[in-house]
């Protein structure tokens, strides 16, 4: 009798969703350019145009990689998921998912799975095009690939579960993109990806302060640029304890929300 | 505890905040039958669905359906369910075989993905993306991904909207394999002759109740199916309906003495028969109404 075998387990199911979810986003261009390539195109464009400019004593592509990297992250997290899901449940995929024995912490795996094998290959490929192609010195000591990993891991969770959590804001998948878009743009300027973030004004700059980007951008600062830099930042340390402190209270945030907020129907549908 | 009925449903209400959807519905489905629920927009069919599938919740009533209230249904019970929902995307970017094969997953005891895209007559499509599909291929690929976990009751919502002839055609053998192998169907539609083609009951639901069930045959009692014997003569045309229509035309023939007129013998059908009921649902509305002073 079919009742007697038994389930397959969540992680199991979590692990065929993020093979699944890999496959998609990687087979979908549009994704692909504007999540997956988009910080290595912008850190490309701008070693071209500063080209040997000064940025305090290193050159463009040294200067931008870090806030690269941290846009690579908050956009393979954030981003990415906030318009998949948004388009997943205006399109009735979630709907027709809910209707499976799928166990919901399976989809949420498969999610977190995605971001995870994908900011990696992101963060991999702009290492070795910054380092090979563009001349950037990559840090070797283990004290700064340790700051790397928890700022890469709580950046890495926090984007994913406030995208996560985001993604009821769009009112149809059409809108998705559109509505997503231009906050994450925003946040990537006042959060001092493109710019030099001391030269921005000092209110931008309080605004930054309180979303995660600009802790994620930060922290990768004080991983990739040359020791003695922090005097340059505004506060002229890179304050690490207070950018976890940020980033893990988004996270505790993003988790709640997410919880409270996640649905698998549209919201027109009663 | 489980009967004979795959679905059991007593005094079904659901209020949304501007009408009452369904409006206390009794339902039972038996076990391998295919059940065809019919009705207009708006009458209830896919709220009563989505009741039964677990996605709503009933305000009032009784509903089992496996035996288990679907308010509760967990893991294990949706495993034994297949649902085919009325539009759905898919996966965009993974195949035909990707996708049979990546739901198979889900369930504890799935059918072959490969026999699954046989069955419905996708095996040229198997490295097919959705999107390349034609919609009565992405129809079949929804079928395929709701009979994967091996059902043992599938519901399946418009299923052949949009279809061409002989799209349906093709599809309502898919259906009728499925019913063969044992699987209990729930269909809604608001095509007759695919009810009538399919169905070994119908149930007509409209503004939220259920006006009748029966066999396709017996659907409006025996008196919708009187025969009416229509002819004309020099008066115009002339018809009766009459229980014993051979004895009349045998009556018209003496008259006659040979070829009757325009003669002509017809039995409704049974979309005259639902449109009846459908009509005097409308018509029993209408006269509560006068009857409120609401008109």
């Amino acid at each position: 009798m079919a009742d007697t075998k038994p389930l397959p387990s969540t992680l199991s199911v979590g692990l065929a969703r993020t093979k699944l979810e890999v496959r998609e986003f990687f087979r979908e261009k549009e994704a692909l350019i504007f999540t997956f390539f988009f910080p290595i195109i912008f850190l490309g464009i701008f070693s071209a145009v500063f080209g040997s400019t000064d940025f305090n004593g290193v050159n463009a592509a040294t200067y931008f990689t870090p806030g690269m990297i941290a846009s690579g992250i908050f956009l393979s997290s954030f981003q990415s998921l906030a318009i998949s899901i948004a388009l997943e449940r205006d399109e009735g995929l979630l709907k027709r998912l809910r209707g499976t024995p799928m166990p919901p912490q399976s989809y949420f795996i498969g999610k977190i799975g995605q971001v995870l094998v994908t900011s990696v290959a992101q963060f991999a490929l702009l290492l070795v095009i910054a380092g090979l192609v563009l001349g950037v010195d990559i840090p070797s000591e283990p004290s700064k690939w340790l700051d790397f990993a928890w700022i890469f891991i709580l950046g890495a969770a926090s984007g994913s579960v406030l995208g996560i959590a985001f993604s009821v804001v769009p009112k149809s998948g059409k809108a998705a993109s559109a509505v997503i878009t231009p906050i994450v743009l925003l946040l990537q300027f006042m959060s001092g990806v493109y710019f030099v973030y001391s030269s921005l004004p000092a209110w931008m700059r309080d605004v930054a302060s309180v979303f995660p980007l600009k802790w994620l951008a930060q922290g990768m600062r004080s991983v990739f640029l040359p020791d003695g830099f922090q005097v340059n930042e505004p506060g002229g340390s890179w304050q690490l304890g207070t950018g976890a402190i940020v980033l893990t209270v988004w996270l505790i945030v993003g988790l709640f929300l997410a919880q409270r907020v996640f649905r698998w129907t549209r919201r027109d549908a009663g | 505890m489980e009967n004979d009925n795959a679905v059991r449903v007593r005094g079904l209400v659901k209020r949304y905040p501007d009408k009452v959807a369904v409006d206390g519905v009794d339902l039972d489905i038996h076990r391998g039958e295919v059940f065809a629920l019919l009705g207009p927009n708006g009458a209830g069919k896919t709220t009563t669905t989505e009741i039964l599938e677990g996605y709503r919740r009933a305000d009032e009533g009784e509903v089992s359906v496996l035996g288990t209230d679907p308010a509760n249904g967990d893991r294990r019970w949706r495993s034994r369910l297949g649902i085919v929902l009325q539009t759905s995307r898919d996966e965009a970017e993974s195949t035909v075989l990707e996708l049979v094969s990546h739901y198979a997953a889900y369930y504890p005891n799935p059918r072959d993905p490969d026999e699954v895209i046989a069955a419905v007559g996708l095996e040229e499509k198997r490295k097919t993306r959705p999107r390349k599909l034609s919609g009565g291929q992405r129809r079949r690929l929804d079928v395929a991904l709701g009979v994967i976990g091996n059902p043992e009751l599938l519901f399946l919502d418009e299923p052949t909207t949009g279809f061409d002839p002989e799209a349906r055609r093709q599809f309502w053998t898919l259906i009728e394999n499925l019913r063969t192998s044992g699987t209990t169907i729930l269909l809604t539609t608001h095509y007759l002759d695919e009810a009538e083609h399919l169905a070994d009951r119908v149930g007509v639901i409209a503004d939220g109740r259920m006006i009748e069930i029966g066999t396709p045959e017996t659907l409006g009692g025996r008196g919708a199916r009187t025969a009416r014997v229509s002819w004309s003569d020099a008066d115009g045309p002339h018809e009766l309906r009459t229980d014993r229509p051979t004895a009349e035309v045998a009556a018209l023939m003496q008259r006659f003495d040979g070829e009757v007129p325009e003669l002509e013998v017809r039995r409704p059908s049974l979309e005259d028969i639902y449109l009846d009921l459908i009509g005097k649902a409308n018509a029993a509305d209408a006269a509560v109404a006068i009857e409120a002073g609401a008109l």
